[in-house]
Order: structure tokens, then C-alpha cells, then sequence
């Protein structure tokens, strides 16, 4: 499988939270603002191609020699949350603004299921360093536009009324339902 | 009776799915089923019990900086043994959950749980506790799990219940559905809520 068909399947067909149900506490907890959106995937396309790098080695050069795969769990789990230690650090740093909006949100990306998820699907597709990056990088950017997309039509729903039962987790949800149902329109673009 | 609170807690008043609204992955992932549902329910209930019951074991041992890193790797130990012991006694589910049982791992459920109850309260309480949100956990999917295979494939637990040539709402078993679902049975969750106050 080339690459072109990697970042089609990854970025759209099988978008990880419209159609894997992956990362769903983050895509309802952040998606009010378009701004913050932004940040947030930034941060987990970061996250993501780098943990995917990492974990790839300890897979093949560590786990797979010495017989203990069933480790795997453990130790993607534990890069992961080193990773984002890392990523807390840099941001705070480099751009305390976005770390003031992202809040409680960074340090939950290690409980983003996504990104451990992926890892672990991308050592069992077998695919090699590049195709495991460039998976992980283009399902981020799926989860990114995913955010994004929903916080416009969250931030347009302010303004409509709706019934005040479905207010908060219900209409977010039935509005995710309908855009992963648009989203299915692009299955069948790639083989 | 008090102690028997910490289990009722997570059936209704607290329930982890229709209430905190956490766990949400596998909620929406694997209930295109009610089988599904049972399964990924224990497996969950299995490592909440146990991590609960050693972060609460544990807790003056571990150090306040690292506790979140410490409760991973309890927690991880754990989803480790379930994932052995499902993929030796139970292929079949093993095969559909899929990578959701690795995933058990950053179920915020259980870490929420660790965080905000087995840290701070005595071992019994914390079973409970984790036993009462497992089960909360367990019933919401299930119930999850058995509309959508009645709309979406005409069946409960696999056996057929609607007549041979009945056309099913096949959306409800693909990705669309599950949100719909999720969505409406919140927002019917809620309306019991106000009204019973319960």
C-alpha cells in the first residue's frame, strides 16, 4: 500500500473519531472554539507522529528480541504520557497563551485513547517507520479538521435554539452523528 | 448500609456512562451488540475492581508527584491480565472488542475513579465503589448495545426477534447510529433525572 493511500484512508474514510470512535473525550470536551480546536490538534499531530516514532523502536527493537510483547501495553502507555510531559514543558514555555486555553486538556491527551490506539494499530498493520509516522501524522490531522469542523457548527449552535433536553452532551452528540454520516460518503474513495 | 451506598452510587445517581459521560470510546466503539456490551463491561469491571482495590492498598506508599504515572502502570498491569485471559478463554469476543481491550487503559473511568475516590478512601469502600461504577458501566452499554441490534440488525443477543422479511435500520449498527444513541439516551437519562430526582 503506497503512502497516498495511507493519508486518504487515514485522513478521511477512516476518520479516527467519526469512524474508529477514537478520542471522543477530547472532541466533545474542546470543541467549543475554532481557536482552541486549533491548538489541540496541533499539539496531538505532535504528540502522535512522535509517539508512533518512538513506540515503532521499542516495538522492533526492544519488545520483539527479547519475547515480551505482552509488555506492550505498559511501555506505549509510558512513552506516551513521557511525551506529553515533554510537549507540557515546551508549550509553557514557548507559548503560554495556547497553554493557558488548553488547560486541562494537555495532560488528558495521554488518556487520548487515540494516540495509544493508533500506535498499537500501526505495529499491527505492519507498516515500517516512514508509513507509521506518516499514518499517525494524517490521522491526527483527521482528528484535527474533525475538531475543528464541529466546533464551528457548535459555536453556530449558541445562537439556535434547540429543545433544552438536548442541551449540552446529547446535541453535540447527535451532531457528531451527523457529520460522521456525511463522512461516510467518502467510503469507497480509496481500495 | 453506608457502605452499600458506595455500591449503588455508580448504578444511577453517579452512572459513569449517563451521567459523568466518561468512558465514551468503547460506549460508542463496541456497542453494535448487546454481547459486545457484556464484554467490554466485565473486562472493565475486572480492571476497576482490582486497580481500585491496589491504589487504595497503595496509597500512602506512592508519592503525590507520581501518582498519575503510578496509577498507569497498576492500572496497565491489569488490562495486561485481562487481554491474556480473554484471548485464552474467549477468542471470539477477544476478536470483535479488537484493540479495545488495550485500550482499557486510558478508559477515563478508571482513572477517574482512582483519582477521585481509591486514592483517598479505605480498601472495602473502593471495591465497592469500583464494583458499583463496573456494573453502571456494564448495564449502560449493554442496554446501548441491545437498541442498536434491534434497530440496526433485527435481534437481541443474537437471537432474531422481528419477523423474517423485516427491514432493519441498518444505520443504527454503523458509526452514525452510535451516536444517535448515545445522544437521545443522555438527553432521556436526564429527563428521569429531573423527574424522580433520584
Amino acid at each position: 500500500m503506497d503512502l497516498i493511500n495511507i493519508i486518504i484512508l487515514a485522513l478521511i474514510v477512516n476518520n479516527v473519531v467519526l469512524a474508529q470512535f477514537l478520542g471522543i473525550c477530547p472532541f466533545l470536551g474542546v470543541s467549543n472554539k475554532v481557536s482552541t480546536s486549533i491548538g489541540m490538534g496541533a499539539a496531538v499531530v505532535f504528540v502522535m507522529a512522535l509517539a508512533n516514532f518512538v513506540t515503532y523502536f521499542i516495538q522492533f527493537y526492544i519488545l520483539v528480541p527479547l519475547h515480551i510483547e505482552f509488555m506492550q501495553t505498559i511501555s506505549f502507555i509510558f512513552v506516551i504520557a513521557f511525551l506529553v510531559q515533554v510537549v507540557e514543558i515546551i508549550l509553557k514555555k514557548a507559548a503560554p497563551a495556547l497553554y493557558q486555553a488548553l488547560g486541562i486538556y494537555l495532560p488528558l491527551i495521554t488518556t487520548n485513547c487515540a494516540v495509544l490506539g493508533i500506535a498499537i494499530l500501526a505495529v499491527q498493520k505492519n507498516y515500517n517507520l516512514i508509513q507509521s509516522v506518516v499514518y499517525a501524522s494524517s490521522i491526527a490531522v483527521g482528528f484535527t479538521l474533525a475538531l475543528i469542523l464541529m466546533a464551528g457548527i457548535r459555536e453556530q449552535l449558541e445562537l439556535t435554539g434547540y429543545p433544552k433536553g438536548m442541551k449540552g452532551f446529547p446535541i453535540s452528540l447527535v451532531t457528531a452523528g451527523l457529520l460522521s454520516l456525511a463522512f461516510m460518503g467518502f467510503s469507497g474513495l480509496v481500495k | 448500609m453506608s457502605s452499600l451506598k458506595y455500591f449503588t452510587n455508580g448504578l444511577l445517581k453517579e452512572n459513569p456512562t449517563f451521567v459523568l459521560v466518561l468512558g465514551t470510546c468503547p460506549t460508542l466503539a463496541v456497542t453494535t451488540a448487546a454481547f459486545n456490551g457484556i464484554g467490554m463491561g466485565l473486562a472493565t469491571t475486572f480492571v476497576l475492581v482490582f486497580s481500585n482495590m491496589f491504589i487504595a492498598l497503595l496509597k500512602n506508599y506512592i508519592p503525590d508527584k507520581v501518582r498519575i504515572a503510578a496509577f498507569i502502570v497498576i492500572i496497565a498491569t491489569f488490562v495486561t491480565i485481562v487481554d491474556l485471559l480473554m484471548k485464552a478463554f474467549v477468542p471470539d469476543i477477544y476478536k470483535t472488542l479488537g484493540i479495545f481491550i488495550p485500550l482499557i487503559v486510558v478508559n477515563c473511568i478508571i482513572l477517574g475513579r482512582a483519582e477521585a475516590f481509591a486514592q483517598k478512601n479505605e480498601v472495602k469502600s473502593s471495591i465497592l465503589d469500583g464494583l458499583g461504577m463496573g456494573i453502571g458501566f456494564t448495564l449502560a452499554i449493554t442496554l446501548m448495545g441491545s437498541i442498536r441490534e434491534i434497530l440496526g440488525s433485527g435481534s437481541i443477543f443474537n437471537i432474531p426477534i422481528l419477523a423474517e422479511n423485516t427491514k432493519t435500520i441498518l444505520l443504527f449498527i454503523l458509526p452514525p447510529g452510535a451516536f444517535f444513541t448515545f445522544g437521545y439516551m443522555i438527553a432521556i437519562f436526564n429527563r428521569f433525572k429531573a423527574k424522580y430526582k433520584f
